[in-house]
């Protein structure tokens, strides 16, 4: 065998070979795209239908909050930071304005604690529903929507109620909540409380809630098709989900029982009665089961709350101009999404010097490209809606 | 002979026909629209029309039709012109060969259910189309996964009907109608039936789930998974092209429940039914079957989620395709030895 004749067979070869290979395609999913919950950006590497890699491009959405901060005062900051993760517009406020009472050194009365406990967990009840009833549209199925969004208007009254915003209350105010007989001339001005029937109506909604859990067990959870497409899919390891940095209902369904309510509180959690839901298993199927036992978990803090409600002023007494003394602090709460954090540094004066947002969902994002590797198409829905983020939140 | 009057005679049918396939697509497209939305809790339509917005689906064809009758750039513009056509075309092609009562019938084939198989699968030779000339990558997949559950499905499909054949002794539809109307004899009591009840109810499970899978409705809609694949193969079309599509689609659904009626549900045949009052009654009583059968599709949309690809291969290949082959040779025992 000579050496051309060995040359032109090695040629060949690799002729074949070329000839042989594939190139994946690049599948540009979103900004545009219906179950990218807003403008989130895939750019995936797919073989067939096989995902090679996934990137996920964000910042169609910046806002620019922290920035934003540095030139607001504190009182016009909590209408900004409940639209950072619309959803749960209150669970993001309260660890901003506990920061801001913490360096202040104001204690809220009892009773604007309980009331802040109680809208906290309504949210949580209304965003674990948007959860409930778009995620298994995602999958394909129209009609828990309807059935459990029906359900979430009850909640949304109850908030619009209290505070006169469905989605964006501003109710948080430094030393107690809005309604807030406060000093001087205000004090005259008594009729700010709980609007009337308030409690009671809250009692008979909580009831149409975990009907509506029942109805999304009766339709979505035992459903055999809805557990062929997510059981074992996605799954995330415990000790993967804390690399990421995952937190939330996505870090408990890995088998993770870490709950900020249990462990670092601004809000009397300790007096209320309720378990931490985790579950083993860490794929999208477990994401959806922990949400859906959250709904009633929380139904019964706020049923147990509403009895435990004291009676008493709603705010504390805090200056009319708030000077916040210099200092740090990193106040974190446990959003309906997860861990949701404030880090804000104060100068002095009335305006935050640096306010760094831990948002929950971008964190909890992180984790795409990790988790669709080798993931179908198919599957990269269901695990994207399985991890229940906001955009807002991602880009702040 | 080829006279005038021939050509008058198929122009008069052929228009008669395009009319009643639309006709009963405008009213599949309300159906779904009223019975998805009481599921719901929701109302639905209410307003087009006047009365229970029965006009909702006119409103919705002639709002499509207004819109800019798009083709993209990097399309092959033929193709991609045809393949609304070709849906179209092949869906009412079905019709044919389906009695509507003894008489009615526009030609009685003698290989009436082997045109209706090779005939409805050409639908997906459109989506093929549609999907490969779009030159968008959403539209390709959505066509390859209609390919790819075209192979899938249509070996059950045929299976399920060969079940059906061996029973009835013969491919006429119309001869199909009338095994079914044939009383058969147990014990002295002479009884007729539709096949579903004479021991064909597995091969109608496996048609009927079959035939969901080749419309590409949920929970087989992958060719569409608007959540995926934002709408697959009919993501760049509109205007006119789209509103074929998705008559195509509905009309698609019509015949299929036709099919399934005439094969398992008696057509337009019911028992205690003289034969004279078949001849004025039939059509209503094959569209009461196809409605049920419609109804039921409806159903399955409102309730279920949607498959994966891989899912539905593996249920076609490894369960459906076994016992269809399996039921046809139980059929055709008891056809050969027992009767």
């Amino acid at each position: 065998m000579n050496e051309e004749y060995r040359a032109l067979m090695h040629r060949s070869e690799v002729a074949v070979s070329v000839e042989l290979q594939t190139q994946d395609m690049t599948l540009n999913i979103g900004p545009q795209h219906p179950s990218t919950h807003g403008v989130l950006r895939l750019v995936a590497q797919v073989d067939g239908e096989r995902i090679s890699s996934v990137e996920p491009v964000i910042g169609y959405m910046h806002r620019g909050y922290e920035k934003l901060a540095e030139v607001r005062t504190y009182a016009q900051m909590t209408a900004l930071v409940n639209r950072i993760d619309w959803v749960s517009g209150f669970a993001s406020e309260v660890p901003f304005i506990v920061a801001v009472e913490k360096l202040m050194g104001i204690e809220p009365p009892e009773r604007a604690q309980w009331i802040r406990l109680i809208l906290t967990e309504l949210f949580r009840i209304s965003s674990h529903m948007v959860f409930t009833s778009s995620y298994p549209l995602e999958l394909g199925a129209t009609t828990p929507l309807f059935h459990v969004l029906r359900e979430r208007e009850r909640v949304l009254e109850l908030i619009e109620g209290m505070t006169g915003g469905r989605f964006h209350p501003n109710f948080n105010r430094v030393g107690g909540i809005k309604p807030a007989a406060g000093g001087g001339k205000t004090q005259k001005k008594v009729s700010m409380d709980i609007p009337e029937g308030w409690l009671e109506a809250t009692r008979a909604a909580m009831e149409r809630v975990l009907l509506s859990t029942e109805q999304s067990d009766t339709l979505v959870t035992g459903n055999e098709l809805f557990k062929a497409r997510t059981v074992g899919v996605g799954v995330i390891p415990g000790n993967k989900a804390i690399e990421y940095g995952l937190s939330g209902p996505n870090l408990r369904a890995s088998g993770v029982p870490f709950d900020l309510r249990k462990h670092e509180f601004h809000l009397p959690y300790d007096q209320v009665d309720f378990n931490v839901i985790s579950a083993p298993g860490g794929d999208c199927y477990d994401r959806y089961w922990v949400r859906l036992q959250e709904i009633r978990e929380s139904v019964k803090i706020v049923l147990q709350a509403i009895d435990k409600i004291p009676e008493g002023p709603l705010r504390a007494k805090a200056p009319r101009v708030l000077k916040v003394p210099k200092g740090q602090i990193y106040v974190r709460g446990e959003n309906p999404k997860g861990e949701f954090g404030y880090y804000l540094i104060s100068e002095g004066g009335q305006k935050p010097y640096r306010l760094k947002i831990r948002s929950t969902s971008f964190s909890n994002l992180s984790i795409l490209p990790w988790v669709l590797k080798g993931a179908l198409v198919p599957d990269l829905v269901a695990v994207m809606g399985s991890l229940d983020f906001v955009l807002g939140d991602v880009d702040r | 002979m080829i006279t005038g009057w021939f050509w008058a005679d198929v122009i008069v049918k052929v228009i008669l026909a395009l009319a009643a396939m639309i006709g009963m697509a405008l009213v599949a497209i309300y159906a779904e629209l009223k019975v998805m939305s009481h599921m719901q809790h929701r109302i639905g339509p209410y307003y087009a029309g006047g009365r229970w917005g029965w006009a909702q689906p006119f409103a919705d064809a002639l709002k499509f039709i207004q819109k800019e009758d798009l083709v993209p750039e990097g399309a092959d513009s033929t193709v991609f012109r045809a393949a609304p056509y070709i849906v179209v075309a092949a869906t009412f092609a079905t019709f044919v060969v389906i009695p509507f009562s003894p008489s009615l019938v526009a030609r009685d084939l003698d290989l009436g259910v082997f045109y209706l198989l090779a005939v409805s699968s050409l639908t997906t030779l459109g989506v093929l189309m549609a999907g490969w000339s779009s030159a968008n990558k959403y539209s390709l997949m959505g066509g390859l996964r209609a390919a790819g559950q075209l192979i899938a499905y249509e070996l059950p499909l045929a299976l399920a009907v060969v079940a059906v054949v061996v029973q009835a002794g013969t491919m006429s539809l119309v001869g199909i109608v009338e095994a079914q109307a044939a009383p058969i004899t147990i014990g002295g009591l002479s009884i007729s039936l539709p096949f579903l009840l004479t021991g064909q109810i597995v091969s109608f499970v496996i048609f009927m789930v079959a035939s969901v899978a080749e419309l590409s409705r949920i929970p087989f809609d992958m060719p569409i998974a608007e959540s995926e694949l934002t709408m697959g193969y009919l993501t760049e079309y509109s205007s006119l092209r789209f509103t074929m599509f998705f008559l195509g689609e509905y009309a698609a659904m019509i015949s299929m429940s036709a099919i399934a009626a005439t094969l398992f549900l008696g057509g337009y045949w019911i028992p205690f039914v003289s034969e004279t009052a078949l001849l004025y009654f039939g059509p209503f009583i094959l569209i009461a079957k196809i409605s049920l059968l419609v109804f039921f599709i409806l159903w399955i949309r409102a309730t279920w989620p949607r498959l994966r690809e891989d899912q539905l291969q593996d249920m076609a290949w490894r369960w459906l395709i076994p016992i269809a082959l399996l039921n046809v040779l139980v059929i055709a025992f008891f056809k050969v030895v027992v009767f």
